[in-house]
Protein backbone atom coordinates (compact mmCIF):
# COMPACT_ATOMS: atom_id res chain seq x y z
CA UNK A 1 0.00 0.00 0.00
CA UNK A 2 1.08 3.50 -0.82
CA UNK A 3 0.25 6.79 0.82
CA UNK A 4 -0.65 9.12 -2.01
CA UNK A 5 -0.58 12.88 -1.75
CA UNK A 6 -1.40 15.40 -4.43
CA UNK A 7 0.15 18.66 -3.35
CA UNK A 8 -0.63 21.98 -4.97
CA UNK A 9 0.99 25.28 -4.06
CA UNK A 10 -2.15 26.35 -2.22
CA UNK A 11 -2.86 23.18 -0.29
CA UNK A 12 -2.65 19.40 -0.09
CA UNK A 13 -5.48 18.68 -2.47
CA UNK A 14 -5.70 14.89 -2.11
CA UNK A 15 -4.53 12.25 0.30
CA UNK A 16 -5.34 8.59 0.16
CA UNK A 17 -4.05 5.04 0.08
CA UNK A 18 -3.49 3.14 -3.10
CA UNK A 19 -2.34 -0.18 -4.49
CA UNK A 20 -0.86 1.38 -7.54
CA UNK A 21 -0.28 4.79 -9.08
CA UNK A 22 -0.06 5.20 -12.83
CA UNK A 23 1.46 8.30 -14.38
CA UNK A 24 3.16 9.39 -17.55
CA UNK A 25 6.51 11.09 -17.50
CA UNK A 26 7.98 13.41 -20.08
CA UNK A 27 9.77 11.28 -22.71
CA UNK A 28 9.52 8.24 -20.48
CA UNK A 29 6.07 6.93 -21.26
CA UNK A 30 3.64 5.44 -18.77
CA UNK A 31 4.96 4.22 -15.50
CA UNK A 32 3.16 2.34 -12.75
CA UNK A 33 4.34 2.41 -9.17
CA UNK A 34 3.69 -0.35 -6.72
CA UNK A 35 5.04 -0.96 -3.26
CA UNK A 36 8.74 -1.54 -3.33
CA UNK A 37 9.39 0.62 -6.35
CA UNK A 38 12.85 2.14 -6.33
CA UNK A 39 12.99 5.77 -5.21
CA UNK A 40 11.98 7.77 -8.23
CA UNK A 41 11.65 11.39 -9.30
CA UNK A 42 10.11 12.26 -12.64
CA UNK A 43 8.73 15.18 -14.56
CA UNK A 44 5.11 14.53 -15.50
CA UNK A 45 3.74 14.92 -18.99
CA UNK A 46 0.43 16.65 -19.67
CA UNK A 47 -1.54 13.55 -18.88
CA UNK A 48 -3.67 11.92 -16.22
CA UNK A 49 -2.54 10.35 -12.99
CA UNK A 50 -4.53 7.32 -11.87
CA UNK A 51 -4.64 6.30 -8.25
CA UNK A 52 -5.78 2.68 -8.16
CA UNK A 53 -7.20 1.67 -4.79
CA UNK A 54 -7.37 -1.71 -3.12
CA UNK A 55 -11.03 -2.28 -4.04
CA UNK A 56 -10.20 -1.69 -7.68
CA UNK A 57 -11.78 1.73 -8.07
CA UNK A 58 -9.59 4.59 -9.05
CA UNK A 59 -9.29 8.35 -8.71
CA UNK A 60 -8.13 10.12 -11.82
CA UNK A 61 -6.52 13.54 -12.01
CA UNK A 62 -5.71 15.70 -14.97
CA UNK A 63 -2.18 16.92 -14.31
CA UNK A 64 -0.98 19.66 -16.61
CA UNK A 65 2.50 19.82 -15.26
CA UNK A 66 4.30 18.69 -12.21
CA UNK A 67 6.54 16.09 -10.66
CA UNK A 68 6.19 12.74 -9.05
CA UNK A 69 8.38 11.65 -6.18
CA UNK A 70 8.30 8.06 -4.98
CA UNK A 71 10.19 7.01 -1.91
CA UNK A 72 9.53 4.13 0.43
CA UNK A 73 5.79 3.87 0.86
CA UNK A 74 4.75 7.28 -0.33
CA UNK A 75 3.95 8.79 -3.68
CA UNK A 76 3.80 12.54 -3.92
CA UNK A 77 2.43 14.34 -6.94
CA UNK A 78 3.56 17.95 -7.00
CA UNK A 79 1.54 19.99 -9.39
CA UNK A 80 0.49 23.59 -9.66
CA UNK A 81 -2.24 22.64 -12.12
CA UNK A 82 -4.13 19.46 -11.33
CA UNK A 83 -7.83 18.74 -11.42
CA UNK A 84 -10.08 15.88 -10.40
CA UNK A 85 -12.84 14.80 -12.75
CA UNK A 86 -15.70 16.68 -11.09
CA UNK A 87 -13.72 19.94 -10.95
CA UNK A 88 -13.42 20.07 -14.71
CA UNK A 89 -15.61 22.48 -16.65
CA UNK A 90 -16.52 20.29 -19.64
CA UNK A 91 -18.15 23.06 -21.66
CA UNK A 92 -15.08 25.22 -21.29
CA UNK A 93 -12.73 22.40 -22.20
CA UNK A 94 -14.89 21.60 -25.25
CA UNK A 95 -14.77 25.24 -26.35
CA UNK A 96 -11.00 25.37 -25.82
CA UNK A 97 -10.62 22.22 -27.89
CA UNK A 98 -12.63 23.67 -30.80
CA UNK A 99 -10.70 26.92 -30.63
CA UNK A 100 -7.38 25.11 -30.74
CA UNK A 101 -8.54 22.93 -33.64
CA UNK A 102 -9.57 26.02 -35.59
CA UNK A 103 -6.12 27.53 -35.11
CA UNK A 104 -4.45 24.25 -36.07
CA UNK A 105 -6.46 23.90 -39.27
CA UNK A 106 -4.85 27.14 -40.40
CA UNK A 107 -1.40 26.41 -39.04
CA UNK A 108 -0.76 22.82 -38.03
CA UNK A 109 2.54 23.77 -36.42
CA UNK A 110 1.23 26.31 -33.89
CA UNK A 111 2.82 25.19 -30.62
CA UNK A 112 0.50 27.14 -28.34
CA UNK A 113 -2.56 25.67 -30.00
CA UNK A 114 -1.08 22.16 -29.88
CA UNK A 115 -0.53 22.53 -26.14
CA UNK A 116 -4.03 23.93 -25.69
CA UNK A 117 -5.48 21.04 -27.63
CA UNK A 118 -3.56 18.53 -25.52
CA UNK A 119 -4.82 20.09 -22.29
CA UNK A 120 -8.42 20.31 -23.51
CA UNK A 121 -8.42 16.69 -24.66
CA UNK A 122 -6.95 15.56 -21.36
CA UNK A 123 -9.65 17.44 -19.44
CA UNK A 124 -12.42 15.95 -21.55
CA UNK A 125 -11.03 12.47 -21.20
CA UNK A 126 -10.64 12.72 -17.42
CA UNK A 127 -14.07 14.32 -17.05
CA UNK A 128 -15.65 11.50 -19.03
CA UNK A 129 -14.09 9.04 -16.59
CA UNK A 130 -12.19 7.12 -19.26
CA UNK A 131 -9.17 5.38 -17.86
CA UNK A 132 -5.89 6.32 -19.41
CA UNK A 133 -4.88 4.10 -22.33
CA UNK A 134 -2.21 2.37 -20.36
CA UNK B 1 -21.58 83.24 23.04
CA UNK B 2 -22.60 80.97 25.90
CA UNK B 3 -22.65 77.31 25.01
CA UNK B 4 -20.63 77.89 21.87
CA UNK B 5 -17.62 76.07 23.12
CA UNK B 6 -19.79 73.32 24.48
CA UNK B 7 -21.47 72.81 21.12
CA UNK B 8 -18.13 72.76 19.37
CA UNK B 9 -16.82 70.11 21.76
CA UNK B 10 -19.97 68.04 21.36
CA UNK B 11 -19.45 68.11 17.60
CA UNK B 12 -15.85 67.01 17.97
CA UNK B 13 -16.78 64.19 20.33
CA UNK B 14 -19.33 62.82 17.93
CA UNK B 15 -16.84 63.02 15.07
CA UNK B 16 -14.21 61.14 17.08
CA UNK B 17 -16.87 58.64 18.04
CA UNK B 18 -17.70 57.86 14.43
CA UNK B 19 -13.99 57.55 13.60
CA UNK B 20 -13.68 55.13 16.48
CA UNK B 21 -16.51 53.02 15.10
CA UNK B 22 -14.71 52.76 11.76
CA UNK B 23 -11.31 51.90 13.22
CA UNK B 24 -12.90 49.35 15.52
CA UNK B 25 -14.66 47.69 12.58
CA UNK B 26 -11.39 47.65 10.59
CA UNK B 27 -9.61 46.12 13.56
CA UNK B 28 -12.13 43.29 13.77
CA UNK B 29 -12.03 42.66 10.02
CA UNK B 30 -8.22 42.57 10.04
CA UNK B 31 -8.29 40.15 12.97
CA UNK B 32 -10.34 37.60 11.02
CA UNK B 33 -8.30 38.14 7.87
CA UNK B 34 -4.98 37.59 9.61
CA UNK B 35 -6.18 34.19 10.83
CA UNK B 36 -7.25 33.25 7.32
CA UNK B 37 -3.96 34.47 5.85
CA UNK B 38 -1.99 32.44 8.39
CA UNK B 39 -3.97 29.33 7.48
CA UNK B 40 -3.25 29.88 3.80
CA UNK B 41 0.45 30.33 4.54
CA UNK B 42 0.40 27.06 6.49
CA UNK B 43 -1.47 25.26 3.71
CA UNK B 44 1.16 26.35 1.19
CA UNK B 45 4.04 24.86 3.17
CA UNK B 46 3.77 21.19 2.11
CA UNK B 47 4.33 22.16 -1.54
CA UNK B 48 7.38 24.27 -0.75
CA UNK B 49 8.70 21.49 1.48
CA UNK B 50 8.20 18.86 -1.22
CA UNK B 51 9.89 21.01 -3.86
CA UNK B 52 12.83 21.42 -1.51
CA UNK B 53 12.88 17.70 -0.87
CA UNK B 54 13.06 17.03 -4.61
CA UNK B 55 15.94 19.49 -4.84
CA UNK B 56 17.70 17.71 -1.98
CA UNK B 57 17.41 14.45 -3.83
CA UNK B 58 18.60 16.07 -7.02
CA UNK B 59 21.60 17.47 -5.20
CA UNK B 60 22.36 14.01 -3.82
CA UNK B 61 21.80 12.54 -7.27
CA UNK B 62 24.48 14.85 -8.55
CA UNK B 63 22.45 16.90 -11.00
CA UNK B 64 25.05 19.04 -12.65
CA UNK B 65 24.19 22.67 -12.35
CA UNK B 66 24.31 24.79 -15.41
CA UNK B 67 20.87 26.29 -15.54
CA UNK B 68 20.42 29.93 -16.57
CA UNK B 69 18.70 30.64 -13.24
CA UNK B 70 21.79 29.45 -11.38
CA UNK B 71 24.35 31.29 -13.47
CA UNK B 72 26.23 34.05 -11.76
CA UNK B 73 27.08 37.10 -13.84
CA UNK B 74 30.77 38.03 -14.08
CA UNK B 75 29.95 41.62 -13.38
CA UNK B 76 26.75 42.94 -11.84
CA UNK B 77 25.65 46.00 -13.80
CA UNK B 78 21.96 46.03 -13.03
CA UNK B 79 20.04 44.65 -10.07
CA UNK B 80 16.34 43.89 -10.02
CA UNK B 81 14.39 44.62 -6.85
CA UNK B 82 11.13 42.88 -6.05
CA UNK B 83 9.48 45.16 -3.50
CA UNK B 84 6.44 43.64 -1.82
CA UNK B 85 4.11 45.84 0.21
CA UNK B 86 0.40 46.56 0.28
CA UNK B 87 -2.28 48.08 -1.91
CA UNK B 88 -3.92 49.96 0.91
CA UNK B 89 -2.74 52.13 3.74
CA UNK B 90 -3.84 52.26 7.38
CA UNK B 91 -1.56 49.35 8.16
CA UNK B 92 1.00 50.97 10.42
CA UNK B 93 4.52 50.71 9.12
CA UNK B 94 3.72 47.71 6.92
CA UNK B 95 4.09 49.68 3.68
CA UNK B 96 6.82 52.10 4.59
CA UNK B 97 9.30 49.59 6.08
CA UNK B 98 9.95 47.44 3.01
CA UNK B 99 9.79 50.51 0.75
CA UNK B 100 12.47 52.26 2.78
CA UNK B 101 14.61 49.14 2.98
CA UNK B 102 14.37 48.81 -0.81
CA UNK B 103 15.25 52.43 -1.40
CA UNK B 104 18.29 52.18 0.89
CA UNK B 105 19.44 49.07 -0.93
CA UNK B 106 18.86 50.68 -4.30
CA UNK B 107 20.78 53.81 -3.34
CA UNK B 108 23.73 51.87 -1.99
CA UNK B 109 23.95 50.01 -5.31
CA UNK B 110 23.69 53.29 -7.18
CA UNK B 111 26.70 54.72 -5.35
CA UNK B 112 28.65 51.74 -6.72
CA UNK B 113 27.44 52.59 -10.20
CA UNK B 114 24.98 49.68 -10.41
CA UNK B 115 21.72 50.35 -12.21
CA UNK B 116 18.35 49.18 -10.90
CA UNK B 117 15.11 47.71 -12.19
CA UNK B 118 12.03 47.81 -9.98
CA UNK B 119 9.36 45.12 -9.68
CA UNK B 120 6.76 46.72 -7.43
CA UNK B 121 4.14 44.48 -5.84
CA UNK B 122 1.30 46.55 -4.38
CA UNK B 123 -0.01 50.02 -5.10
CA UNK B 124 1.94 51.64 -2.29
CA UNK B 125 5.49 50.87 -3.46
CA UNK B 126 4.52 51.69 -7.06
CA UNK B 127 3.13 55.07 -6.01
CA UNK B 128 6.12 55.78 -3.78
CA UNK B 129 8.76 55.09 -6.39
CA UNK B 130 6.88 56.73 -9.24
CA UNK B 131 6.37 59.87 -7.17
CA UNK B 132 10.12 60.06 -6.58
CA UNK B 133 10.85 59.63 -10.28
CA UNK B 134 12.29 56.15 -10.10
CA UNK B 135 11.69 53.92 -13.09
CA UNK B 136 9.14 51.26 -12.21
CA UNK B 137 9.62 48.56 -14.84
CA UNK B 138 6.97 46.18 -13.58
CA UNK B 139 4.02 46.96 -11.32
CA UNK B 140 1.58 44.42 -9.89
CA UNK B 141 -1.49 45.64 -8.08
CA UNK B 142 -4.77 44.63 -6.56
CA UNK B 143 -4.04 41.32 -4.86
CA UNK B 144 -1.65 41.88 -1.95
CA UNK B 145 -4.34 41.25 0.67
CA UNK B 146 -5.31 37.93 -0.87
CA UNK B 147 -2.67 36.63 -3.31
CA UNK B 148 -3.06 33.45 -5.36
CA UNK B 149 -0.46 31.23 -6.95
CA UNK B 150 -1.35 32.68 -10.33
CA UNK B 151 -0.11 36.10 -9.14
CA UNK B 152 3.15 34.57 -7.96
CA UNK B 153 3.52 32.91 -11.35
CA UNK B 154 3.06 36.19 -13.20
CA UNK B 155 5.74 37.90 -11.16
CA UNK B 156 8.07 34.90 -11.39
CA UNK B 157 7.72 34.80 -15.17
CA UNK B 158 8.70 38.45 -15.54
CA UNK B 159 11.57 38.18 -13.08
CA UNK B 160 12.95 35.00 -14.62
CA UNK B 161 12.67 36.49 -18.12
CA UNK B 162 14.55 39.62 -17.08
CA UNK B 163 17.25 37.52 -15.45
CA UNK B 164 17.65 34.93 -18.17
CA UNK B 165 17.69 37.55 -20.94
CA UNK B 166 20.51 39.31 -19.09
CA UNK B 167 18.53 42.49 -18.56
CA UNK B 168 19.32 42.21 -14.87
CA UNK B 169 22.33 40.40 -13.43
CA UNK B 170 20.91 39.74 -9.98
CA UNK B 171 17.56 40.03 -8.24
CA UNK B 172 16.83 40.91 -4.63
CA UNK B 173 13.56 40.26 -2.86
CA UNK B 174 12.30 42.68 -0.21
CA UNK B 175 9.21 41.58 1.69
CA UNK B 176 7.81 41.37 5.19
CA UNK B 177 8.36 38.08 6.89
CA UNK B 178 5.56 36.91 9.17
CA UNK B 179 7.28 35.55 12.27
CA UNK B 180 4.30 35.58 14.62
CA UNK B 181 1.21 37.66 15.35
CA UNK B 182 3.38 40.07 17.31
CA UNK B 183 6.48 40.08 15.13
CA UNK B 184 6.88 40.80 11.45
CA UNK B 185 10.19 41.87 10.03
CA UNK B 186 11.41 43.19 6.75
CA UNK B 187 13.60 40.73 4.94
CA UNK B 188 16.03 41.65 2.17
CA UNK B 189 17.25 38.57 0.37
CA UNK B 190 19.20 37.69 -2.66
CA UNK B 191 16.70 35.96 -4.96
CA UNK B 192 18.52 35.30 -8.23
CA UNK B 193 20.83 33.75 -9.23
CA UNK B 194 19.69 30.79 -7.18
CA UNK B 195 22.17 29.19 -4.88
CA UNK B 196 23.50 25.77 -5.79
CA UNK B 197 21.11 22.88 -5.22
CA UNK B 198 23.03 21.81 -2.13
CA UNK B 199 22.67 25.28 -0.59
CA UNK B 200 18.97 25.40 -1.49
CA UNK B 201 18.44 22.03 0.12
CA UNK B 202 20.16 23.13 3.30
CA UNK B 203 18.33 26.46 3.35
CA UNK B 204 15.11 24.47 3.13
CA UNK B 205 15.98 22.70 6.35
CA UNK B 206 17.16 19.43 4.84
CA UNK B 207 20.57 18.04 4.28
CA UNK B 208 22.10 17.40 0.93
CA UNK B 209 22.87 13.83 1.90
CA UNK B 210 19.99 11.48 1.38
CA UNK B 211 20.25 7.77 1.87
CA UNK B 212 18.02 6.73 -1.01
CA UNK B 213 19.50 6.85 -4.42
CA UNK B 214 16.84 8.03 -6.77
CA UNK B 215 16.08 7.20 -10.33
CA UNK B 216 15.36 10.27 -12.40
CA UNK B 217 13.24 10.56 -15.45
CA UNK B 218 14.02 11.92 -17.99
CA UNK B 219 17.34 12.87 -16.28
CA UNK B 220 18.44 14.78 -13.17
CA UNK B 221 19.24 17.80 -15.34
CA UNK B 222 15.90 17.75 -17.11
CA UNK B 223 13.99 17.44 -13.83
CA UNK B 224 16.00 20.29 -12.35
CA UNK B 225 15.37 22.42 -15.39
CA UNK B 226 11.61 22.11 -15.10
CA UNK B 227 11.73 22.29 -11.33
CA UNK B 228 13.64 25.58 -10.91
CA UNK B 229 10.90 27.81 -12.37
CA UNK B 230 8.41 26.11 -10.00
CA UNK B 231 10.83 26.69 -7.16
CA UNK B 232 11.04 30.42 -7.71
CA UNK B 233 7.24 30.60 -8.10
CA UNK B 234 6.82 28.77 -4.82
CA UNK B 235 9.27 31.09 -3.08
CA UNK B 236 7.51 34.17 -4.40
CA UNK B 237 4.14 32.71 -3.44
CA UNK B 238 5.42 32.07 0.07
CA UNK B 239 6.64 35.66 0.29
CA UNK B 240 3.27 36.98 -0.97
CA UNK B 241 1.39 34.95 1.64
CA UNK B 242 3.74 36.06 4.41
CA UNK B 243 3.25 39.62 3.25
CA UNK B 244 -0.54 39.29 3.29
CA UNK B 245 -0.54 37.88 6.83
CA UNK B 246 1.84 40.66 7.92
CA UNK B 247 -0.34 43.31 6.30
CA UNK B 248 -3.44 42.16 8.18
CA UNK B 249 -1.55 41.81 11.46
CA UNK B 250 -0.13 45.31 11.09
CA UNK B 251 -3.52 46.74 10.19
CA UNK B 252 -5.09 45.08 13.19
CA UNK B 253 -2.46 46.58 15.50
CA UNK B 254 -2.68 50.02 13.88
CA UNK B 255 -6.47 50.05 14.11
CA UNK B 256 -6.42 48.85 17.69
CA UNK B 257 -4.19 51.72 18.75
CA UNK B 258 -6.31 54.14 16.70
CA UNK B 259 -9.39 52.90 18.56
CA UNK B 260 -7.62 53.26 21.90
CA UNK B 261 -6.51 56.77 21.00
CA UNK B 262 -10.05 57.70 20.00
CA UNK B 263 -11.30 56.47 23.38
CA UNK B 264 -8.71 58.59 25.20
CA UNK B 265 -9.61 61.58 23.10
CA UNK B 266 -13.32 61.13 23.81
CA UNK B 267 -12.62 60.97 27.55
CA UNK B 268 -10.56 64.14 27.55
CA UNK B 269 -12.99 66.01 25.28
CA UNK B 270 -15.92 64.99 27.51
CA UNK B 271 -14.06 66.33 30.53
CA UNK B 272 -13.42 69.57 28.72
CA UNK B 273 -17.07 69.78 27.70
CA UNK B 274 -18.29 69.22 31.26
CA UNK B 275 -15.96 71.94 32.49
CA UNK B 276 -17.29 74.29 29.82
CA UNK B 277 -20.87 73.50 30.78
CA UNK B 278 -20.10 74.09 34.45
CA UNK B 279 -18.49 77.41 33.61
CA UNK B 280 -21.52 78.58 31.63
CA UNK B 281 -23.88 77.61 34.49
CA UNK B 282 -21.76 79.55 36.94
CA UNK B 283 -21.87 82.57 34.66
CA UNK B 284 -25.65 82.35 34.40
CA UNK B 285 -26.08 82.18 38.16
CA UNK B 286 -23.77 85.14 38.58
CA UNK B 287 -25.91 87.09 36.13
CA UNK B 288 -29.09 86.16 37.99
CA UNK B 289 -27.68 87.14 41.33
CA UNK B 290 -26.41 90.46 40.11
CA UNK B 291 -29.75 91.07 38.35
CA UNK B 292 -31.57 90.35 41.60
CA UNK B 293 -29.35 92.70 43.50
CA UNK B 294 -29.95 95.46 40.98
CA UNK B 295 -33.69 95.00 41.40
CA UNK B 296 -33.30 94.79 45.16
CA UNK B 297 -32.43 98.49 45.43
CA UNK B 298 -35.69 99.74 43.85
CA UNK B 299 -38.15 96.93 43.07
CA UNK B 300 -40.62 95.37 45.46
CA UNK B 301 -39.99 92.06 47.17
CA UNK B 302 -42.59 90.03 45.26
CA UNK B 303 -40.97 90.94 41.95
CA UNK B 304 -37.64 89.70 43.23
CA UNK B 305 -39.09 86.43 44.53
CA UNK B 306 -40.87 85.79 41.24
CA UNK B 307 -37.74 86.53 39.26
CA UNK B 308 -35.61 84.27 41.36
CA UNK B 309 -38.00 81.31 41.16
CA UNK B 310 -38.36 81.78 37.42
CA UNK B 311 -34.64 81.91 37.02
CA UNK B 312 -34.04 78.87 39.19
CA UNK B 313 -36.41 76.83 37.05
CA UNK B 314 -34.71 78.12 33.93
CA UNK B 315 -31.24 77.25 35.14
CA UNK B 316 -32.21 73.87 36.48
CA UNK B 317 -33.69 73.02 33.10
CA UNK B 318 -30.52 74.22 31.47
CA UNK B 319 -28.31 72.33 33.89
CA UNK B 320 -29.99 68.99 33.66
CA UNK B 321 -30.00 66.64 30.79
CA UNK B 322 -33.37 66.18 29.15
CA UNK B 323 -35.61 63.64 30.84
CA UNK B 324 -34.36 60.08 30.64
CA UNK B 325 -37.78 58.87 29.47
CA UNK B 326 -38.45 61.47 26.84
CA UNK B 327 -40.95 64.27 26.80
CA UNK B 328 -42.86 64.71 30.04
CA UNK B 329 -40.14 63.10 32.12
CA UNK B 330 -37.48 64.89 34.10
CA UNK B 331 -34.46 63.94 36.12
CA UNK B 332 -34.60 65.09 39.75
CA UNK B 333 -33.08 68.43 40.62
CA UNK B 334 -29.67 68.36 42.26
CA UNK B 335 -31.23 68.51 45.73
CA UNK B 336 -33.60 65.63 44.91
CA UNK B 337 -36.71 67.77 44.72
CA UNK B 338 -39.26 67.84 41.96
CA UNK B 339 -38.88 70.12 38.97
CA UNK B 340 -41.75 72.57 38.72
CA UNK B 341 -44.86 70.94 37.28
CA UNK B 342 -43.67 67.36 37.81
CA UNK B 343 -45.54 65.48 40.52
CA UNK B 344 -45.31 61.80 39.61
CA UNK B 345 -42.43 59.86 41.12
CA UNK B 346 -40.86 57.03 39.13
CA UNK B 347 -38.81 54.21 40.65
CA UNK B 348 -36.44 52.90 38.01
CA UNK B 349 -35.62 49.66 39.83
CA UNK B 350 -39.20 48.50 40.19
CA UNK B 351 -40.52 50.42 37.17
CA UNK B 352 -43.44 51.55 39.34
CA UNK B 353 -44.71 55.09 39.51
CA UNK B 354 -46.30 56.81 42.50
CA UNK B 355 -49.04 59.42 42.46
CA UNK B 356 -49.18 61.96 45.27
CA UNK B 357 -52.03 59.89 46.75
CA UNK B 358 -50.02 56.66 46.71
CA UNK B 359 -49.38 55.08 50.05
CA UNK B 360 -45.61 55.18 49.83
CA UNK B 361 -45.39 58.41 47.85
CA UNK B 362 -43.65 60.24 50.66
CA UNK B 363 -41.01 57.61 51.27
CA UNK B 364 -40.27 56.86 47.65
CA UNK B 365 -37.12 58.43 46.26
CA UNK B 366 -37.82 59.58 42.72
CA UNK B 367 -35.24 58.59 40.19
CA UNK B 368 -37.33 60.26 37.55
CA UNK B 369 -40.27 62.66 37.62
CA UNK B 370 -43.25 62.68 35.28
CA UNK B 371 -45.77 65.43 34.74
CA UNK B 372 -48.76 63.11 34.34
CA UNK B 373 -49.53 59.41 35.10
CA UNK B 374 -50.17 58.88 31.38
CA UNK B 375 -46.62 59.88 30.57
CA UNK B 376 -45.28 57.50 33.19
CA UNK B 377 -47.31 54.68 31.70
CA UNK B 378 -46.17 55.60 28.22
CA UNK B 379 -42.62 55.25 29.46
CA UNK B 380 -43.39 51.71 30.65
CA UNK B 381 -44.05 52.38 34.33
CA UNK B 382 -46.97 50.82 36.22
CA UNK B 383 -48.93 52.38 38.99
CA UNK B 384 -47.83 51.39 42.49
CA UNK B 385 -50.46 50.24 44.99
CA UNK B 386 -52.64 53.21 45.96
CA UNK B 387 -54.64 51.66 48.80
CA UNK B 388 -53.26 52.95 52.03
CA UNK B 389 -53.68 49.61 53.85
CA UNK B 390 -53.46 47.11 51.05
CA UNK B 391 -50.30 45.34 52.09
CA UNK B 392 -49.33 46.68 55.44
Amino acid sequence: MFDVQVVSPESVSYTGEAEMVIARTVDGGDIAFQTGHVPFIGTLAVWSVDVVKAEGDRDTFAVHRGFVQVSGTSVTILSDVSEVADEIDVARAQAAKERAEAVLSADAEDEGALADLGRAELRLRVAAGEPASH
Amino acid sequence: MPGGKERELKRRISSVQSTKKITRAMELIAATRVVKAMQRADASRPYARQITSVIENLAAGGASVDHPLLREADEVKKVGFIVMAGDRGLAGAYNSNPIRAAERQLMSYQTEGVDYSLFCVGKKPTAYFKFRNYRVDHAYEGFTADPTYEHARRIADDVADAFISGEVDAVELIYTEFVSMGTQRVSVRSFLPLESTAVMAEAGGGSAEVADSFEFEPSPEAVLESLLPRYIEARLFGALLDGAASEHANRQRAMKSATDNAEDLITSLSREMNAARQASITTEIMEIVSGAEALGSGGNKEDIAALISEVVVATSTAVLDPGPFGEGSHAPLPDGSAPAGFTIKGNQDSMLYHRPDSRSYAVTGAEVWFDTPERAEAAGFTLANTHPNADS
